[in-house]
């Protein structure tokens, strides 16, 4: 018992109960969801359907791709508007991964070259291609492909201090131009279908419904991973300096801190994560397509984070499965409505929840506790100023 | 604990020439200032004087146009940025108290705690009992003990210059630069901060630019005063209150 309070985890949730309840819920859905998919029997009222399942996977995906938001937004202030890019970047290098293990499965037949390949009449595969037999060398690239865009992008952006709203606009850009990139045949990433067409993974069947919930669990597994590494981040020295940038960058630099330095890290760290999201999503959807890059994909990955609360962690993460779980029920019932949906909800929250729901839930939290504990609590100190 | 140290050279700021305009109006204008090691200086000036650009050009925040601005004698400040600037142990108080609203009080005040900016230090950072000790005593001193776990945000005015204070003690650096410490204070927080800087002033060398002329007095300290970007007069606040150029100044507004 004295050596489980001594670990990390332990100290980290202590004070963190919605994060407990946020992660709790997160290893429900991804132990058992994919359990009934696979031994509940079929029809009986326990029996989940691979759809639900691969649902709950994407959203698990997502939710990990708003805890690489929310580090850097909510914590450093960096607002980007082109994390889906990361996302894409990693998911592309997964892809090339699976499209190689098609081997001459494909509809031509080819054991060298993908089927887009063969029917640009490509006679070799391209050099960028090479390594992507091996599973290692495509987790390495998953890392590394995303990581050094974020970090050659931000060296340059940072250094120069671009900062705020024009930040953001770059990152747009980024974004875009990277989805007309990758929307070209002759770049080699299949164009407009992306990569598609996967035959499995490792060996294993990737329709199978044992692959899948093995996919599920992975991406529940790797959300409490991000989850505890985020948090220790954000609890580190590290963290209160990166709140002191998105507070007061300046005065930072008075304090002897290498702004850039902590944002170049930060950002490159978050963009690394979200490509490993895009790495578990692309297999559970079976593609990688181009329009994954596009700029609303990345906006949306603001809102989530907006909506369930920046700086809080645990907040990006209910606001990712809030609106993931929204988004596929509105877009199956009411496809043409949840584009303003999703914009009135934006709109709702920067109007009555500017904290968004996990605001909305620490204020709660303080009002039951009273002002009978904790001093300090903002809300009563706020009380004091005003009784002054 | 720093004489021996100041000793070596023999100035620790000196500024010469040093011009910046700010679209065709100079707000600096042929600046020059040499400040010794160990000493107090107080610099006055009506609004718009340029104290707090100057102030901008020694930490690196802004470039001057011309003119020299050296560190110990020899180092060039304007070649250097604020973190470096502020790693060689220049700190600096702004007028609009900056504190990191979002942090308690302890931790703004960790932030400063003198020790390594280095990334992967600041990872793996741990507290030693007696960097808590320094922290708890430097609590007290800006009086602030039971606002320890409040967040800066949500301190007074006076509190906030109080806890940046703080902030630049603990820092430990040889150059202070105090732009108006006094702002928002009590008559009483006003005759503290003058003999905590004072004190301060026995190792380091500290400036402080202020309105408050009681404020000045209590320093009891060689005072430049500034006008239009360059300096006006410099001597004892006697002689320079005696000025008729600096009661023009002061008075002719
Ligand atoms: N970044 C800036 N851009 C334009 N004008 C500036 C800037 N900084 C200072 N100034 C101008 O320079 C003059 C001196 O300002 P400042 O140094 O703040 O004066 P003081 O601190 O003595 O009151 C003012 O007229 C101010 O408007
Ligand atoms: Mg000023």
């Amino acid at each position: 018992m004295n050596l489980l309070q001594q670990t990390f985890i332990y100290k980290a949730l202590q004070n963190d109960i919605f994060g407990r309840y946020v992660l709790s819920f997160v290893i429900i859905i991804g132990t058992v969801i994919p359990l009934l998919n696979v031994f509940a029997p079929e029809g009986s009222m326990f029996d989940i359907t691979t759809f639900t399942m691969t649902l709950m996977g994407k959203i698990l995906c997502f939710a990990i791709l708003a805890l690489a938001l929310d580090l850097v937004w909510g914590y450093c202030g960096i607002l980007s508007l082109g994390h889906g890019a990361f996302f894409s970047l990693g998911g592309y290098a997964m892809g090339m991964y699976l499209m190689r293990q098609i081997g001459d499965r494909g509809v031509y037949g080819n054991p060298e070259l993908p089927d887009f390949m063969v029917f640009l009449n490509w006679d070799a595969l391209p050099w960028y291609w090479y390594g992507f037999d091996s599973f290692g060398f495509a987790l390495l690239m998953v890392f590394l492909a995303p990581g050094i865009l974020a970090f050659v992008f931000g060296w340059m952006a940072f250094r120069s201090r671009v900062t705020g709203v024009y930040f953001s606009i770059i990152t747009q850009a980024l974004t875009f131009a990277l989805m007309q990139a990758f929307f070209m045949n002759k770049l080699g990433f299949g164009g407009n279908n992306g990569l598609t067409d996967f035959k499995d993974i490792l060996g294993f069947n990737i329709q199978s419904d044992e692959t899948r919930s093995v996919l599920v669990f992975t991406a529940a597994l790797v959300l409490c991973i991000t989850y505890f590494v985020c948090k220790y981040i954000v609890s580190s020295k590290f963290g209160k300096v990166l709140v002191s940038i998105r507070d007061a960058e300046s005065r930072t630099r008075f304090l002897g801190y290498r702004v850039e330095h902590y944002k170049l890290l930060v950002f490159t760290f978050s963009a690394i994560v979200a490509g490993v999201a895009g790495a578990i999503y692309v297999p559970l959807v079976g593609a990688a397509n181009p329009s994954e890059f596009s700029p609303i994909n990345s906006i949306g990955i603001v809102i989530w984070v907006a909506l369930g609360g920046r700086g809080t962690l645990y907040g990006a993460i209910i606001g990712a499965l809030v609106i993931g779980y929204a988004k596929s029920y509105f877009t199956t019932s009411f496809p043409d409505l949840w584009l303003y949906i999703l914009g009135g909800l934006f709109v709702l929250t920067t109007m009555y929840l500017p904290e968004g729901i996990a605001g909305r839930l620490e204020q709660l939290r303080q009002k039951r506790n009273g002002s009978k504990n904790d001093p300090s609590t903002p809300a009563k100190n706020a009380e004091l100023e005003v009784a002054k | 604990m720093n004489t021996e140290k100041t000793e070596k050279f023999q100035s620790v700021l000196y500024l010469n020439g040093v011009t910046k305009s700010f679209d065709g109006f100079k707000a600096i204008n042929n600046l020059s200032l040499d400040v010794s090691p160990g000493e107090l200086r107080a610099i006055i000036g009506p609004n718009g004087a340029g104290k707090s650009t100057m102030m901008d050009i020694i930490t690196g925040k802004t470039k001057p146009d011309k003119g020299e601005v050296r560190f110990k004698d020899n180092i060039d400040l304007t070649r250097h940025d604020e973190a470096d600037i502020a790693n060689m142990g220049i700190g600096r108080k702004f007028q609009k108290p900056t504190v990191i609203d979002s942090l308690t009080v302890w931790d703004n005040l960790d932030l400063a705690l003198a020790g390594n900016r280095g990334i992967w230090q600041t990872l793996v950072f741990k507290l030693s009992s007696n960097q808590c000790e320094r922290i708890e005593e430097i609590i007290s001193l800006i009086g602030l003990s039971e606002k320890t776990e409040a967040l800066a945000k949500n301190l007074s005015h006076g509190q906030k210059q109080w806890l940046e204070i703080g902030m630049l003690i603990i820092q430990e650096p040889e150059v202070l630069l105090v732009d108006e410490p006094a702002g928002g204070m009590t008559d009483y927080e006003t005759m503290e901060t003058a003999k905590l800087l004072k004190d301060i002033a026995k190792n380091h060398s500290v400036i402080v630019v202020e309105h408050d002329m009681d404020f000045v007095r209590a320093l009891d300290c060689t005072v430049t005063v500034l006008h239009e970007g360059s300096v006006l007069a410099e001597g004892s606040l006697e002689k320079v209150s005696a000025d008729p150029r600096v009661i023009e100044v002061y008075l002719g507004r």
